[in-house]
């Protein structure tokens, strides 16, 4: 048995093999340094631990807010992912998310529709929101030729303020005690999947997504386009690629998954507005694209085990004297060794020495 | 009423705008040297706050300093490291830092003061205000001019002094070498990868003085987030300026002009969230100007060189 594991394992190409050793590496020095953190801030570090690692797992309900914070997660993955393959550095995904949340609470609130019509004509204008949001960087690069990683930073600030001015002015509801709009209709709000959790039905539609995405990177011309771009935008351009349109096509897409997060967010976990800053998933997108390498199967895996982390992270900081923030450290990290191309380059040399050395 | 051609109003614009300035200068280096440092942000942040704790437990405001520009630096070196040493995306890593800053610095925050919000339980210090002899005293040049923190003039002179590194040095003329034609440099003997190593710690001494400028200078606090974008703002800022020192000062003086006139907004009852938009529209919209200016400026060359060659065709 163990021989046909290492079999398996050598029959792999080498690039394979070294990548899953270098990911696992990253991760194994994550949680070290996690440890080590942990031990220097804490009077009882093995029960913050053990809520780090085993808290999720302590309930029906906890585990619940792991799968319930993986669905954004995994939307901005997407997002991001899809505008990172054609190499487009657009960081306008948390303004999108919360432009597209905004308009699907307006639409709730304004059109008069009956249920099931009303939450799906909301979650595509709120998607379609979104995709405005990502849009304009977009354009402005394609016609002006200015970056758009700068350009969808203000976009992310211009959003939020928007948002809020429109809830604030028009949707606000005086009775509330904090910030929020007023109450949804009830037939809006997403169906509640699973019993003694709040899995909304978001979910399905998150794996329907999944799948799209995935067929339209991989099966399709456009998606082909796309890759090529991001892989060599020269080339693409010479073997008649439209380089522009994928541009807009693409940091459009990553928009409408971003807006689509947001508005499934606002109608399957609250009843009303709520948000009171930008929502914690900031740059998430870009952890999840990073952790997952770009590829829409693995992005589910990456926001799961992103999401798992935060909620462990959360059940820490509740209930012992480590704070929650520690983990935007191990996060960074992950991604910084994730990126790192050289990092264990030597080993690498070794082995593709051993390789050939074996093979003579 | 809105006012905007007071003294005072000047005055605003000069503070608001000696953040950005600092940082934008920090840009200029980097982009000279062909690094893109959108980790920017997070040196600024992580200096804000180092700069904080270390004046705070020190009562010392020199160890304060250096505290704000041993972070700023850190931040710039791990860049470096990972980036020049370990090959990953510059921009990932960019990314990354700034993510990590964010919470990070809530992290350290709370270890060391017990504070999630802001530094409100340790007394930090601040870096003083100064009156300049004779200047404070013309009427309205004066009141606008003189009176800033000392911070604001040092920033004003690190413009003259990235100047004269760049232009006048010859270790400026080397990191300009770099950027533009790293092949070049190294044919002649310039170690590329150290060039851009120094060019980003100088970026993390010079962003340092924008976050401690923060934390130690128009507040007297660090404060979760309180750098808001304003590390993106002088990557524009550069990037308008065409990493020219001077260029770039107007640049940042119009970004803290907008910031400035922001709030006059405020003040005569617009809503807080347009007025708050204000400065990241000016931002995009500098963008396009500059963008649409240097096409119209690269058609025209093209089409003086056309004429040159072919007088007749054209």
């Amino acid at each position: 048995m163990l021989k046909l594991i290492k079999q398996r394992w050598l029959d792999q190409p080498l690039d394979n093999r070294f990548e899953s050793i270098r990911f696992s590496m990253a991760i194994v020095i994550s949680l070290i340094v996690t440890l080590v953190l942990v031990l220097l801030v804490s009077n009882e570090p093995l029960f913050a631990l053990q809520q780090l690692f085993l808290g999720p797992l302590a309930s029906i309900r906890k585990f619940g807010n792991v799968i319930e914070s993986m669905i954004p997660l995994t939307f901005l993955g997407l997002s991001v992912a899809i505008m990172f393959s054609a190499r487009q550095f657009n960081l306008g995904s948390s303004g999108a998310l919360f432009l597209g949340g905004t308009v699907t609470a307006v639409v709730v609130l304004t059109l008069p529709l009956p249920g099931f019509v009303l939450s799906v004509v909301a979650i595509l204008l709120g998607a379609f929101t979104g995709g405005l949001v990502t849009l304009i960087p977009a354009f402005i690069k394609l016609r002006f030729g200015a970056s758009e990683l700068v350009s969808s930073l203000m976009m992310n600030f211009i959003a939020l303020n928007l948002g809020f001015f429109i809830i604030l002015n028009y949707y606000r509801d005086p009775q509330a005690g904090s910030l929020a709009s007023f109450e949804f209709p009830s037939s809006s709000l997403l169906v509640q999947l699973i019993p003694g959790t709040r899995i909304h039905t978001g979910l399905l539609l998150l794996f329907i997504m999944i799948v799209l995405i995935y067929l339209f990177i991989q099966k399709t011309k456009w998606g082909y386009a796309l890759r090529m771009t991001g892989f060599n935008k020269s080339f693409a351009t010479y073997s008649g690629i439209s380089t522009g349109a994928v541009i807009l096509y693409s940091q459009f897409l990553g928009g409408i998954l971003a807006g689509m997060a947001g508005s499934v967010e606002m109608l399957g976990m609250y009843d009303r507005f709520r948000w009171q800053a930008m929502p914690t998933y900031a740059f998430d997108g870009v952890i999840v694209a990073v952790l997952a390498k770009n590829k829409p199967q693995y992005i589910p895996l990456a926001a799961f085990v992103l999401s798992y982390i935060r909620i462990g992270a959360d059940t820490m900081s509740v209930n012992s004297d480590v704070s929650f923030q520690v983990i935007a450290i191990i996060q960074g990290l992950i991604i910084i060794m994730i990126a790192a191309n050289a990092f264990l380059a030597k080993y690498r040399q070794r082995l593709v020495v051993q390789e050939a050395i074996t093979n003579d | 009423m809105i006012n905007l051609l007071t003294p005072e109003f000047f005055f605003t614009v000069i503070r608001v705008t000696t953040p950005i300035l600092f940082a934008a200068m920090a840009a200029i280096i980097c982009s000279k040297s062909g690094v893109i440092n959108i980790a920017l942000e997070s040196i600024m942040l992580t200096a804000a706050l180092t700069g904080v704790l270390a004046s705070g437990f020190s009562q010392n405001i020199f160890i304060g300093m250096v505290g704000g520009i041993l972070g700023g630096m850190f931040i710039a070196g791990a860049l470096a490291y990972f980036s020049l040493y370990l090959k990953a995306d510059i921009i990932l890593v960019g990314i990354a830092l700034n993510l990590m800053a964010v919470g990070g610095t809530v992290f350290v925050m709370f270890v060391f003061t017990g504070d999630r919000g802001s530094t409100n339980s340790i007394r930090s210090l601040q870096f003083p205000d100064v009156n300049i002899p004779l200047l404070q005293d013309i009427p309205v040049v004066g009141t606008a001019l003189s009176g800033h923190n000392i911070l604001t003039y040092l920033a004003i002179l690190s413009v003259i002094g990235v100047w004269f590194f760049l232009s006048k040095t010859t270790y400026g003329l080397r990191l300009r070498s770099v950027g533009e034609n790293p092949d070049a440099a190294t044919s002649v003997g310039i170690d590329v990868r150290k060039v851009k190593l120094v060019a980003l710690l100088i970026s993390g001494f010079l962003g340092a003085f924008g976050g401690m400028y923060m934390s130690m200078a128009y507040l007297s606090v660090f404060s979760t987030n309180m750098v808001a974008g304003r590390g993106f703002i002088s990557l524009a800022a550069a990037s308008m300026g065409q990493a020219n020192p001077f260029g770039t000062l107007l640049a940042a003086s119009f970004f803290g002009l907008m910031e400035s006139v922001s709030y006059q907004l405020q003040a005569i009852g617009i809503p807080a969230q347009i007025v708050g938009m204000v400065p990241y529209v000016s931002v995009i919209i500098g963008l396009v100007l500059y963008a649409q200016y240097q096409q119209s400026l690269q058609k025209k060359k093209t089409l003086s060189k056309q004429l040159k060659e072919d007088p007749n065709e054209a």
